[in-house]
């Protein structure tokens, strides 16, 4: 064996991975944000809406925080949990980032969100609200703006007791799905007609399902199919000619990103959500007002999560007069969460989860003819979310 | 309860034939070149996004359609010249390897040109609503154009490959290389042709299933695993096994998914037939093939000289 | 391959810095290069792992990543056992990472036995129907915690420390990685390692001379699905989290990436293999968020060149 050539090697390969281990220097007079989210992949459209909407978010306070420029580097989880693990890890270790924020997705969240927690890094969820989190493993670094994944379908459930004495529900066999079956189910005191799972992630074609509803006719379905599930449920509904026949209900299936495609399909159709582009609030007013005026479209509720995170970090960089090193001030500022959010009031609860007001949601035209949503009643004030009495946080 | 078994046997004879103009193209090339394309979803997908283009600008879904076959006929036989065609003698993860890479090109390509939203193709007017093809059964007039439209094209590549000149070369190609070139084919422009035949097929595939399951970056690899399934399953380079394995894939999936929970429900507790159906159902295709595989391991029809 | 080859000599330098990365990092404070290069020498094991069935014995598998989320599993369910316990025996990597290899060899058995009655194209997408079933059984498996996965109660314990540490991880797997190679080094130096690389090129000859194919083919592809099932158990304990995504169709083809980019059917192939394939990933997804864009390309250019990946570029210099 040639020991001296491999010796020069090994001292190459050293000299190599120390000068690749050197990182970017430490600007201190920055807030590093990273914000974690879906970039590519045919959910891309999702992430792109919260990047635009962080971007407004900074415009809107002129790219500064407390006196300090603001440094954002977007990041793409591919829908995957290690993937997403490993950019947050980056942003953490490396890029040695104050807040980290997005997540779509629960699974992504779930493996991610220890790597920023537990170093004393702020993650603001944006989108996902997984039970754990907001129960027994609520944690003093997390905080959420958006909602349980319970509650939105909770409200729905009171909004069906209403209407309807028996409902079909339908929803994609994932652990999201079920938990939004079962938010249904947790209010809903009528009877459930049927309940059918459909296969995750690649069942796209629902005529099976389609002809087992019309064969039950239910007095009303109500469904859960995100992001594309839900472009192409609203137009397979519409093409079995049941569009008319059986009233439809959904959550979280349809939204400022595929209404344009299938707005027409939907117009009238009833849905929960805590945020609508048509709140009336000064702060509201003006996102959705400038994010039309610069992107061109409606914000999706995506979107004004997004920009609700980057306004709760900025209120708590400005509590501490920029210094963030003073991680129990931070801390102590995001919960008190004093910033203006687009849902008019906002507050958190004893796990970092917003106590909220949810509404139900009808589609309609705008003066435009752009097909959007508007508040139609108020179904939750100020509404809990049923996991946070599991949480004791730790202070 | 008559009704509804004969609906979803045909909501299975309609998935069954979208799988079949995607299989035919991938075990054509399997066959005849012994090459494995996992890229040909991603011809699938690229003939939606052609088909969402050209139809709104052409104003018309067929002239748009027809546009998009020929537009992605044109792809397919790009990515022959200039790659294929110098994989045909290597290793089969060689080819493999080459054609994920293609994937993850053209799902980016995708989103970066027409942007991450996706797009949609409206049921063209005259075949908006139901039909009823036996009274009480409204069935939606589209699926019933696609059932048609994919017996039709799996007629013409049946006469196609058996009864015309062209057919008689792409089996001769099939069978010996050498002896069909010594006979004066050009198996080189033969080759190109099968590959962009393949294409245009998937692309028919896309842009049919693209008013149902709409166009997004990726949408090829939902339905690429099937379509791999049945080639498998008939037999890797048989039209005709591709043909009964689609129907046989498109009815299993569809009925299973249709009848499944309730047959568990009668048979198991509620909550744990409701925790099984949808895991069974779905490996339902993957158990067919293992079963399949298990007792013969070449498929339904293998292909003569495979 | 012998020791004194370029690849070879590329390959021990590579694994000698790899040893003294964690010290640098550390000096520079930058330990997401320890998560990283932990990362990709899993990868590279399970890499390994692939190769002798991929590579050496022309069973292109591409379900691999099954072994994966077979091993991290097993990891996960005994972690839940031993938490409830408050540690106990079952809590220790000489436990998990044993049952988690033996639970992956069974299901390897298995799997093996059904799709070893295949071969070529048949046999790449019989294994890929079972990846995509055990990808299903984890979406359906709701107690843990279905498509969310579930985030490791407590990790693999060793004596006093954890494997929740970076450092004390990087260098188990380090250990098990310069094992692994040493171990393929030897086999295919075997008997048993002339039968799996003659089944390749001659099986009728073997059959013929009364060797009995289908047991040696049988007990190669159980070892490499016991040795991507131990990654598997280690990939758990490096993202202290489990989820059906490990056992998608996509890991797998990563797999086959790194085995073929590497250099199929050479000692170091998957070592380097897995170095470009994270090095890759994580230089150009930080040029753009379109990043496949180019690597996809990469991988085309690598096949057209046909030089046996990247150990066949050493290769190719030295006859220069």
């Amino acid at each position: 064996m040639n020991l001296r050539g491999i010796g020069i090697l090994a001292a190459l390969a050293v000299a190599a991975l120390v000068f690749w281990v050197t990182g970017p220097p430490n600007q201190p007079d920055q807030v590093r944000i990273g914000f974690v989210t879906t970039l590519t992949t045919g959910t891309g459209v999702i992430g792109a809406d919260m990047r635009d909407a962080f971007e407004l978010a900074l415009d809107h306070m002129g790219r500064t925080m407390g006196g300090l420029d603001v440094s954002v580097s977007y990041e793409d989880d591919a829908v995957d949990p290690s993937i997403g693990r490993q950019k947050t890890e980056r942003l953490v270790q490396r890029d040695k980032v104050h807040f980290v924020s997005g997540f779509i997705w629960s699974n992504v969240l779930l493996a991610s969100y220890q790597a920023a927690t537990d170093n004393d890094v702020f993650l603001i969820g944006a989108n996902a609200g997984p039970s754990q989190l907001a129960g027994e493993a609520c944690n003093r670094n997390f905080f959420s703006t958006s909602w349980q994944n319970d509650q939105t379908t909770m409200a729905m459930g009171e909004v069906l007791n209403d209407q309807v004495s028996t409902v079909y529900v339908m929803a994609p066999n994932y652990a999201a799905g079920r938990n939004m079956i079962a938010g249904v189910e947790r209010t809903f005191q009528g009877e459930i007609a049927d309940k059918t799972l459909t296969q995750f992630p690649d069942q796209l074609d629902f005529a099976a399902e389609l002809a087992n509803i019309r064969a039950a006719s239910p007095e009303a379905v109500w469904v859960f199919y995100p992001g594309n599930f839900g472009t192409q449920f609203f137009q397979q509904y519409s093409q079995a000619g049941l569009l008319g026949e059986i009233p439809l209900y959904s959550t979280f299936s349809i939204d400022a990103l595929n209404l344009p495609q299938i707005g027409e399909l939907v117009e009238g159709t009833q849905m929960t959500q805590s945020w609508s582009p048509d709140m009336d609030n000064p702060a509201n007013q003006k996102f959705v007002g400038d994010f039309r005026a610069k992107y061109g479209r409606y914000p999706s509720f995506y979107a004004a999560q997004a920009y609700d995170a980057a306004m709760l970090i900025r209120s708590a960089v400005e509590a501490v007069e920029g210094d963030l090193e003073d991680l129990n001030g931070l801390r102590q500022a995001l919960a008190r969460a004093d910033f203006q959010s687009v849902r008019g009031k906002f507050s958190f609860g004893e796990n970092h989860f917003p106590i909220q007001d949810f509404f139900l949601r009808e589609v309609v035209r705008d003066a435009d003819g752009a097909f959007t949503t508007r508040i139609v009643d108020v179904v939750y004030s100020d509404h809990v979310d049923p996991y946070a009495k599991d949480c004791s946080m730790q202070p | 309860m008559m009704t509804l078994v004969f609906e979803q046997a045909l909501n299975g004879v309609q998935l069954g034939v979208l799988l079949f103009l995607l299989a035919a193209g991938l075990t054509l090339v399997f066959g005849i070149m012994n090459f494995v394309n996992l890229a040909h979803g991603s011809l699938y997908m690229v003939g939606a996004y052609f088909a969402a283009t050209f139809i709104p600008w052409s104003g018309s879904f067929i002239v748009g359609a027809l546009l998009a076959l020929a537009a992605t006929a044109a792809v397919g036989m790009a990515l022959e010249v200039l790659i294929f065609r110098r994989l045909y003698h290597r290793d089969h993860m060689d080819q493999v390897l080459a054609t994920f890479g293609l994937i993850l090109f053209f799902n980016e390509l995708v989103l970066m040109v027409w942007g991450p939203a996706g797009l949609s193709i409206a049921v063209p007017s005259w075949l908006v609503g139901q039909v009823n093809i036996i009274p009480g059964v409204p069935y939606p007039a589209y699926r019933l154009a696609v059932l048609v439209t994919g017996l039709a094209a799996a007629a013409f590549l049946y006469v196609l490959v058996s009864r015309t000149r062209t057919g008689m070369r792409i089996r001769a190609g099939a069978s010996d290389q050498q002896m069909a070139q010594a006979l004066g084919v050009d198996i080189k422009l033969l080759f190109t042709g099968i590959v962009g035949l393949g294409a245009a097929l998937a692309a028919l595939a896309g842009l049919l299933a693209a008013p149902l399951r709409s166009v997004y970056a990726g949408m090829g690899e939902d339905i690429l695993v099937l379509a791999f399934v049945v080639v498998v399953i008939g037999g890797i380079g048989s039209i005709r096994g591709a043909f009964v394995a689609a129907l046989g894939v498109g009815l299993i999936d569809t009925v299973g998914r249709a009848f499944l929970p309730r047959v568990l429900d009668a048979l198991l507790s509620d909550q744990i037939a409701d925790a099984v159906a949808p895991a069974l159902s779905t490996t339902l295709i993957y158990l067919t093939m293992v079963v399949v595989l298990a007792i013969r391991p070449r498929g339904l029809f293998p292909a003569p000289g495979q | 391959m012998t020791p004194t080859t370029p690849a070879s000599r590329w390959a021990i330098a590579l694994l000698i810095a790899l040893a003294a990365a964690p010290v640098f990092s550390a000096l520079a404070g930058q330990t997401f290069y320890v998560f990283l290069l932990s990362k990709m020498m899993i990868l590279a094991l399970a890499g390994v792992s692939l190769n002798w069935i991929l590579g050496y014995g022309n069973m292109p598998s591409f379900g691999h990543a099954g072994f994966l989320g077979i091993g991290a599993y097993s990891v996960a369910i005994m972690s839940m056992r031993a938490a409830e316990a408050q540690g106990g025996w079952l809590a220790t990597a000489f436990v998990q990472l044993p049952i988690a290899t033996l639970a992956a060899a069974i299901a390897a058995i298995i799997i093996g036995a059904v799709s070893l009655r295949t071969r070529g194209v048949y046999f790449i997408m019989i294994t890929l129907a079972f990846g995509q079933m055990l990808f299903s059984l984890g979406v359906a498996l709701e107690p843990l915690g279905g498509d969310d996965g579930m985030t490791l109660p407590m990790y693999s314990t060793l004596g006093p420390a954890d494997l929740s540490s970076g450092p004390v991880l990087y260098y188990v797997v380090l250990g098990l990685l310069v094992l692994a190679l040493a171990g393929s080094h030897r086999l295919m130096q075997s008997p048993f390692g002339a039968v799996i690389r003659g089944a390749k090129s001659n099986e009728t000859r073997l059959e013929a001379l009364g060797v009995p194919t289908y047991r040696y083919r049988l007990a190669a592809f159980a070892l490499a699905g016991a040795v991507c099932g131990l990654a598997g158990a280690l990939l758990a304990n490096q993202g202290g989290y489990v989820s059906p995504a490990l056992a998608a169709w996509t890991h797998s083809a990563e797999l086959v990436v790194i085995v073929l980019l590497g250099g199929a059917g050479t000692l170091f192939g998957p070592l380097f293999g897995a170095l470009a394939v994270v090095g890759l990933e994580e230089i150009l997804s930080q040029l753009t968020e379109h990043w496949r864009i180019i690597f996809g390309p990469i991988l085309i250019l690598v096949v057209l060149a046909n030089r046996g990946g990247i150990s066949g570029l050493f290769r190719a210099r030295t006859n220069v």
